[in-house]
């Protein structure tokens, strides 16, 4: 198959030719994610599989979805969602303006989540949330806000378990098999791409979330991807991670202050 | 660099089970000694929700450390780690815990096999893998590469699983491999300490 070498070597030419580092990523996990397409897309070597990763730029974008996890789900974690309903979204309703950063949004599921809870408690109209990821095609899908309609009943009972106020098919039309969000609530986001990676800082927010992006990164990657955000962060603003992160091993964690039982932590 | 040729120790165990499994999990850990000296990891398919049950459960049981697989944690010897559930866990060549939160496979999440194929590879032939009880065939696939890289695969024996299947496709697809009754495994794991 492939060894840890290969990986290394596969991800240096990433690194040279295409501009992304995956270096810090835990390697086991990104091993599993280079093995796994190896197999899907029926490499007969690895000499060629790295030939075509280094120069085909139409496999590279493909390499880049696959690489990356983008499973991710509306209301993912109830419990989390009505925290942020209950504890932190009224505390930034008292603010004039709300800038939130949805940080590795994938395909937009915990954006449009957002936006619904920000939207009960009238408050979207004057938010604004930056949703951000590393795969340009993501953001694709993510801008549409179509989400399969066999995981809507899923949905449902989450946002329900999130202590969601409507019926929730208020929310969509279905359009086939696909379930169309009320574009009232992308209205108020900005797509973009940002490489947590390598990219900057780009604005002050009251609001980051950031859940299942930093398990894959080795914890050199995940300091840094803190400091990004504290320097993202306004003094009394949020950060929520997933619901298996924490910031327990970050030397600032101590200028954050837990928000309850729940994986979010308030800016002191 | 030294070498033990032909050494059976274990540097880790790791138990898989589905459907039935915990019963004998509930088995198994009033029996094992407190002075184990290699970590077991307990990977079993579940609902997300009643997330501690598991580890509470298994905690009552047992003098040995109990808690979750967190991220980023060591594998430390005479602990037992929990696989959170919703997640799959592979082991770093440093011996520490990555979580996943990618693709279901077999429909499961936390997968068997993702677990027993990402320990092989760290500990090769000082690795234990235990598929108990479960209705799908979640496990196989890893305990074929448990063995590829000089593992020991074990299997309950079918007969006294509640739900036999997943063994059984263990029993047909994984050469070779150790068949324990549920009664005997508490005593086998003990002996991986000698």
């Amino acid at each position: 198959m492939i060894d840890n070498e290969q990986v290394e070597i596969l991800l240096n030419d990433v690194l040279e030719n295409h501009g992304y580092d995956f270096l810090e990523y835990s390697p086991a996990s990104i091993k599993r994610r280079i093995i796994r397409l190896y197999g899907l897309d029926n490499f007969v070597s690895f000499a060629e599989f790295r030939y075509t990763v280094k120069t085909d730029k139409q496999y590279f974008k493909r390499f880049l979805e696959e690489i990356t996890v983008n499973v991710t789900e509306m209301f993912r974690d109830p419990s989390f969602y009505k925290s942020l309903r209950n504890d932190v979204l009224p505390v930034l309703g008292t603010y004039p303006f709300i800038r939130i950063w949805v940080a590795g949004c994938s395909t937009g599921e915990e954006a449009y989540s957002l936006a619904i809870v920000l939207k009960e408690l009238n408050l979207l109209h004057k938010s604004l949330i930056y949703a951000t990821d590393i795969n340009p095609s993501v953001l694709e899908k993510a801008k549409k806000g179509m989400f399969p309609l066999t995981y809507l009943k899923q949905y449902s009972e989450n946002y329900l378990q999130s202590g969601g106020l409507k019926d929730f098919s208020a929310y969509y039309t279905a359009n086939y098999s696909l379930a169309k969000f009320d574009e009232s609530l992308n209205s108020k986001m900005i797509f973009s791409t940002h490489n947590l990676v390598s990219d900057h800082s780009f604005n002050e927010f009251q609001l980051i979330l950031c859940r299942n992006v930093l398990i894959y990164f080795d914890k050199g990657l995940q300091h840094k991807v803190f400091n990004l955000f504290d320097s993202s962060i306004e003094k009394l603003g949020y950060l929520a991670l997933g619901s298996k992160e924490s910031l327990e091993f970050w030397p600032k964690a101590r200028e954050y202050k837990r928000v309850k039982m729940e994986k979010i932590w308030r800016k002191l | 660099m030294a070498q033990t040729i032909g050494s059976t120790s274990c540097e880790a165990l790791i138990i898989g089970g589905s459907a039935g499994s915990l019963d004998v999990l509930l088995e198994i850990f009033p029996a094992l000694r407190s002075d184990i000296r290699f970590p077991i990891v307990i990977v079993v398919h579940r609902k997300p929700s009643n997330e501690s049950l598991l580890t509470d459960l298994l905690k009552s049981r047992t003098t040995l450390a109990v808690g979750e697989a967190d991220e980023k944690a060591f594998l430390i010897p005479g602990k037992v780690f929990i696989v959170p559930a919703d997640y799959h866990m592979l082991i770093e060549e440093d011996r520490s815990i990555s979580l996943d939160y990618s693709e279901k496979v077999n429909y499961s999440r936390p997968s068997i096999d993702v677990t027993f194929q990402s320990a092989a590879e760290v500990f090769k032939d000082k690795l234990v893998c235990i598929l108990l009880s479960g209705s799908n065939s979640d496990g196989v696939e890893g305990l074929k590469c448990v063995n590829r890289l000089g593992g020991r695969a074990v299997i309950q024996n079918p007969n006294t699983a509640i739900m036999p299947y997943m063994p059984q496709q263990a029993v047909i697809n994984v050469k070779p491999h150790v068949i324990l009754d549920s009664h005997d495994m508490a005593q086998y794991i003990n002996k991986l300490n000698d």
